[in-house]
């Protein structure tokens, strides 16, 4: 190893900022954000200002109401995260309340009833999309088809209008505009009784040989994305490396056992929330494990109850419930792997 | 300023001691039925003749328990007063009844009634501990309503609904519809919505009284400020 120019020590090291380490993870979040928006249409741009707009407005309010400076937690961004990754969880074609609920139900419940930032022991984001999952099943789980696909999907000035005056393009109904994803259509189909093979004949299109269409390549960027903020020191590896390997190899075993049932290791890493999940809603750093050990321990959870929801649950996919799930462990995984301090008695 | 003995009772049912509030205790079925006021109504009232009757008859008798078999005893009366208040309510309230269902009999699990008969009517007189049950009753009564309205209005959009059930076919009009064509709030119903709301509402509550005991304070030190002065 080489230090060029490094002078002698002692060192001053710079610790990252909050503010800067947000910033990195929305800078991280744009290469997927932008292929989700030339898949799926830019309903997510709307959503995104729409939770982002909302999520400044409830911070400074209850900044307010609980008597702490405003500015300096407004600026820090992390609002803003939380805005985001739930707009990118919610369905491209969404009226206006649902991203403003959702966020408001993050920041208000699950963020500053709990103390605040550093305090809240469910992730915010996930906690808003779980309220909103729960409370609204049809409008959370109406998604666009792919633009190559062909089909009708409706231009920006058509999603605004839906968005927040209700009113669907001319000559279209609600249901010909949404379609299910390709992982719920896979879930509803085989609770048919139909084989995946068939399920994939009979939609051509939706699938692409990896997982779905736009939501293969969607995921991919969220992986490199995510591969940034590992090499950034952002994000712990042990946590998406734990939840990755773990919902693979589950799925490999079932797969494996019967691949007519069970969709590919490839299809659950690169479908739904796979990538969004491992690498910028599990490893949020306050509502996750601290230590190395507990990480990879709560990386797995999310991993395995990931793929139980998604397989055996009932809703369409499963990491929002995971994440939630093992927030509530976390205290318990922190409190059993406390490493051993030096000279402290192994037993 | 004290209180008589029977202020205190009002007191500590109502707000100071509320079962449901303070001593959380009772929460199944006051997370369970709360989603509708009438539901609420329905299980409050039923709860509140038990704890009457149970905190007198325990009252009554307490002279020739013994300690070491007190506990069956009471459970043994509260289970007899709420077989009696489940016919009742089956033979007049019969609709009312199939909705609530399972938590009418639970009633007797129901933590309040068997605290008031330990910690309350088996040390104290029958007309005290009739008044306690009344008032921990009516305490906990008044939370089922609020949290039921709570959930009504956010979760249906209506107030009262099914009103009808409870107060016979001319209570229709008690019925009122906030929002027209509401589309409903599922969570409100459902029972995460039931834990939300009672966290609020002990939230307000601990609020009121951190706010009466500041007051409280400034009332107090006005007069030992002024005295060097006289």
């Amino acid at each position: 190893m080489k230090f060029k120019n490094t002078l002698s020590s002692p060192h001053i090291t710079a610790s990252p900022s909050l503010t800067r380490t947000m910033l990195w993870v929305v800078v991280a979040l744009v290469p997927g954000s932008a292929f989700y928006v030339a898949f799926f249409g830019t309903g997510l741009l709307i959503n995104m200002a729409l939770a982002t707009l909302t999520a400044l407005a409830s911070e400074a309010l209850m900044l307010r109401l609980r008597r702490r400076a405003v500015l300096p937690f407004i600026t820090d961004g992390s609002a803003l995260v939380t805005a985001l990754l739930l707009a990118l969880a919610l369905p491209p074609f969404a009226p206006w309340w649902l991203p403003v609920l959702g966020t408001l139900f993050a920041i208000v419940v699950a963020k500053h009833l709990y103390g605040g930032l550093g305090y809240n022991p469910f992730n915010p984001a996930m906690v808003g999309y779980a309220m909103l999952l729960i409370a609204f099943p049809r409008e959370m789980t109406a998604w666009l088809p792919p633009t190559s696909l062909g089909a009708t999907t409706p231009e920006f000035l058509d999603l605004l209008n839906y968005s927040l005056f209700s009113i669907l393009p001319a000559d279209s109904t609600y249901d010909s505009i949404s379609m299910a994803t390709p992982m719920d259509t896979v879930k509803t189909r085989v609770g048919l009784g139909e084989t995946i093979s068939d399920i994939h004949l009979s939609s051509p299109g939706l699938f692409s040989t990896v997982s779905g269409t736009g939501w293969d390549r969607v995921n991919l960027m969220f992986l490199l994305g995510g591969m940034w903020l590992i090499y950034k020191r952002v994000v712990a590896w042990q946590i998406p490396f734990a939840m990755l390997s773990t919902l693979a190899l589950m799925a490999t075993v079932f797969w494996l056992i019967d691949s007519e049932q069970f969709s590919s290791p490839w299809f659950h890493l690169f479908s739904g929330a796979a990538m969004l999940g491992a690498f910028f809603i599990a490893s949020d750093p306050v509502t996750a494990a601290t230590t190395p050990r507990g990480r990879l321990i709560y990386g797995a959870g999310i991993g395995a109850l990931t793929y139980i929801i998604r397989n055996w649950g009932g809703y369409p996919d499963g990491v929002a419930f995971a994440v939630l799930l093992m927030n509530m462990a976390v205290p318990t995984i922190d409190y059993y792997t406390q490493p051993r301090v030096f000279g402290e008695e192994r037993n | 300023m004290p209180r008589s003995e029977t202020g205190q009772i009002v007191h500590d049912g109502m707000w100071g001691n509320n079962p449901a509030l303070v001593q959380l205790l009772g929460l199944c079925p006051l997370l369970a039925v709360t989603n509708t006021v009438v539901n609420a109504l329905g299980l409050g009232l039923a709860t509140t003749i038990t704890l009457i009757a149970s905190n007198s008859i325990v009252s009554l008798i307490r002279q020739w328990v013994r300690p070491e078999i007190r506990i069956p005893v009471f459970v043994m009366i509260i289970a007899s007063v709420v077989t009696i208040i489940e016919m009742t309510m089956n033979a007049w309230f019969h609709e009312l009844y199939l909705i609530l269902g399972i938590f009418i009999p639970l009633i007797v699990t129901n933590c309040t009634i068997i605290a008031r008969a330990e910690a309350y009517a088996s040390r104290n007189h029958v007309g005290l501990a009739f008044a306690d049950g009344l008032f921990m009753g009516l305490g906990f009564t008044a939370v089922l309503l609020v949290l039921g309205a709570m959930r009504e209005a956010i979760g249906f959009g209506t107030l009262f609904a099914q009103a009808n059930l409870m107060f016979g076919e001319q209570a229709h009009w008690l019925t009122i519809t906030l929002v027209e064509d509401y589309r409903g709030f599922l969570l409100a119903i459902l029972p995460p919505g039931a834990f939300i709301g009672l966290g609020l509402l002990i939230a307000v509550k601990n609020v009121i009284d951190k706010r009466l005991e500041e007051k409280r304070k400034t009332v107090v030190a006005v007069p030992v400020v002024d005295a060097p002065a006289t």
